[in-house]
């Protein structure tokens, strides 16, 4: 396959459009959030005002390179995800980079944020900061493990490293999906999936009323910009990568806006339903019930396939 | 935290090894702040307009009148409505609200917090305490006009004010905002001498750089 130079504009078309989608879910999400707590909550526009503002700000200043460094990671982490992820199945420029054995980049790139952010945040030195990290650190690690479990048992079924051919196998039809023909495994893919989202209840790396917004506490104007830029792309980035392994993927942008969205609102009424766990439960939680879980369905699709 | 733990000194770390430590230098920055130049019209009139509509409060209750904000977060009254959030931190805030009375220990840390904001940043005052010192003009500890110390943005008057005569402030606020009169922060770059003269006259145990970022 040859290099076509027009992709990259479809790649920059497709991050943008995959940008608003996920400023406006963060917006539904929040409004969602203050319905269920019977107030009206904030317009569905606002974090695109945040965003301007942040941007706008006159005045900021660093404690050093790491610091720089940091939110640059975090976004290069969410871009990365996204543009190896195949958004829309079967179109030549929608496709983005997608190649065989992406999902193992991807499972990388997962993490590759949170590092950088890690050494970012902890040059700008505030202790709530490297509370944030550690624990942030902390409970990523435990929810990584069923996440790359999942991953593995769905490379494993269907005999491939390719997210374009796990999608392909799963057209025709939702009697073909992951979710309907190794169901075990896309619940430890979800239960792994409420952990990376950085949503109740697994909030406590942010935890505003504890440490003070955690790892970001020191960010400030552009970078916070570029955070919360992160922030719409990287969750988005994550569900299209779970809506491609284990829900049959997306012909267009209709059915992927769908059912991005349905599968984003698993885990913001998990989360606005579940009070917060501390840092040793989550993890407690998580090579308590996401691991046996995660080896059980490892075993069984290892079983099916036979 | 004494003046004599800012000066600069030589620590024996756990391991034995010794290190130089400059608090000045390591953890504060020295900088005067300087005056920001507004953009071109149109532009700086849109960014206005989206400084305005996205407020975002230091959650710092300074005195008893803070406790008129928290039913602007509740059902009742839901100020997120009108772009007004809370953040935790300085750094992310850019309204720093002072509630009511304001004691001479608690103006030192809020001198702190407004310098480590980023502007544009808009101070509120609330109650009459802020005004002239209100029922407490005559204490042996809290300041009387907080304009000397710090540049304030709007007053919302009573004692104490109820959420209601909050909201309007604050959409006062935003008008000054649009208006391109909340430049609060120049104000501060501008009139630092004077203002540094009026706190410290004020705070004897001045045991801070002269402006933290």
């Amino acid at each position: 396959m040859g290099f076509e130079p027009i992709k990259i504009l479809y790649s920059l078309l497709s991050l943008f459009i995959i940008f608003n989608i996920g400023m406006l879910i963060n917006g539904i999400t929040r409004k969602i959030g203050a319905r269920v707590g019977r107030r009206h909550g904030i317009r569905f526009y606002q974090p695109y005002i945040d965003l301007v503002k942040n941007y706008a700000l006159r005045s900021n200043i660093t404690h050093g390179i790491m610091f720089y460094l940091g939110p640059v990671f975090r976004l290069t982490g969410g871009i990365g995800v996204y543009l190896f992820v195949p958004a829309i199945y079967g179109s030549e420029y929608f496709g983005n980079f997608s190649f065989a054995g992406d999902l193992v980049l991807i499972t990388y790139f997962i993490f590759f944020g949170t590092l950088g952010m890690a050494l970012g945040a902890g040059e700008g030195g505030h202790p709530y900061s490297a509370i944030g990290i550690s624990r942030g650190l902390a409970q990523v690690t435990a929810a990584e493990i069923p996440l790359v479990i999942a991953f593995l048992g769905a490379a494993i079924q269907y005999q491939s490293l390719s997210v374009t051919e796990m999608v392909a196998l799963q057209q025709g039809g939702i009697q073909n999906w992951t979710m309907v023909t190794n169901p075990l495994l896309t619940a430890v893919a979800l239960i792994a999936y409420l952990g990376t989202m950085m949503r109740s209840p697994f909030d406590i790396v942010l935890a505003p009323q504890e440490i003070p917004i955690g790892p970001p506490t020191e960010y400030h104007s552009t970078f916070l910009g570029v955070l919360q830029t992160n922030r719409a792309i990287f969750p988005m980035a994550k569900t299209v990568l779970f809506m491609n392994v284990f829900f049959g993927g997306a012909t267009n942008w209709g059915v992927l806006i769908l059912k991005v969205f349905l599968i984003y609102m698993w885990s913001v009424f998990v989360g606005v339903v579940f009070p917060r766990f501390r840092v040793d439960h989550s993890i407690r939680w998580f090579y308590k019930y996401a691991l046996p879980l995660g080896l059980v369905a490892l075993a069984a699709t290892s079983l099916l396939i036979k | 935290m004494s003046s004599k733990d800012l000066e600069k000194r030589r620590v024996t770390g756990p391991d034995g090894e010794q290190f130089d430590v400059d608090p000045m230098q390591d953890y504060f920055c020295q900088e005067r702040p300087k005056e920001h130049e507004p953009a071109n019209r149109i532009w700086e009139s849109f960014l206005n307009w989206a400084r305005a509509e996205s407020l975002w409060i230091l959650g710092y209750g300074t005195g008893c009148g803070a406790i008129e904000m928290r039913p602007l977060m509740t059902p009742r009254f839901d100020a997120y409505r009108y772009g007004i959030q809370w953040r935790p931190t300085p750094r992310q805030s850019n309204v720093l609200v002072i509630g009511g009375y304001l004691s001479v220990k608690t103006l030192k840390r809020v001198i702190r917090s407004y310098e480590q904001m980023q502007g544009p940043k808009y101070v509120v005052a609330l109650g009459s305490c802020t005004i002239n010192g209100g029922m407490y003009w005559d204490s042996y500890n809290t300041i009387n006009r907080l304009d000397k110390y710090l540049p304030v943005d709007i007053y919302i008057t009573g004692c104490m004010p109820r959420p209601e005569s909050l909201l309007a402030g604050f959409e006062a606020l935003k008008k000054l905002i649009r208006e391109g009169k909340g430049e609060g922060q120049n104000l501060y770059a501008r009139n630092f001498d004077e203002y540094k003269a009026n706190q410290k006259k004020i705070i004897r145990d001045w045991d801070m750089p002269d402006y933290n970022w």
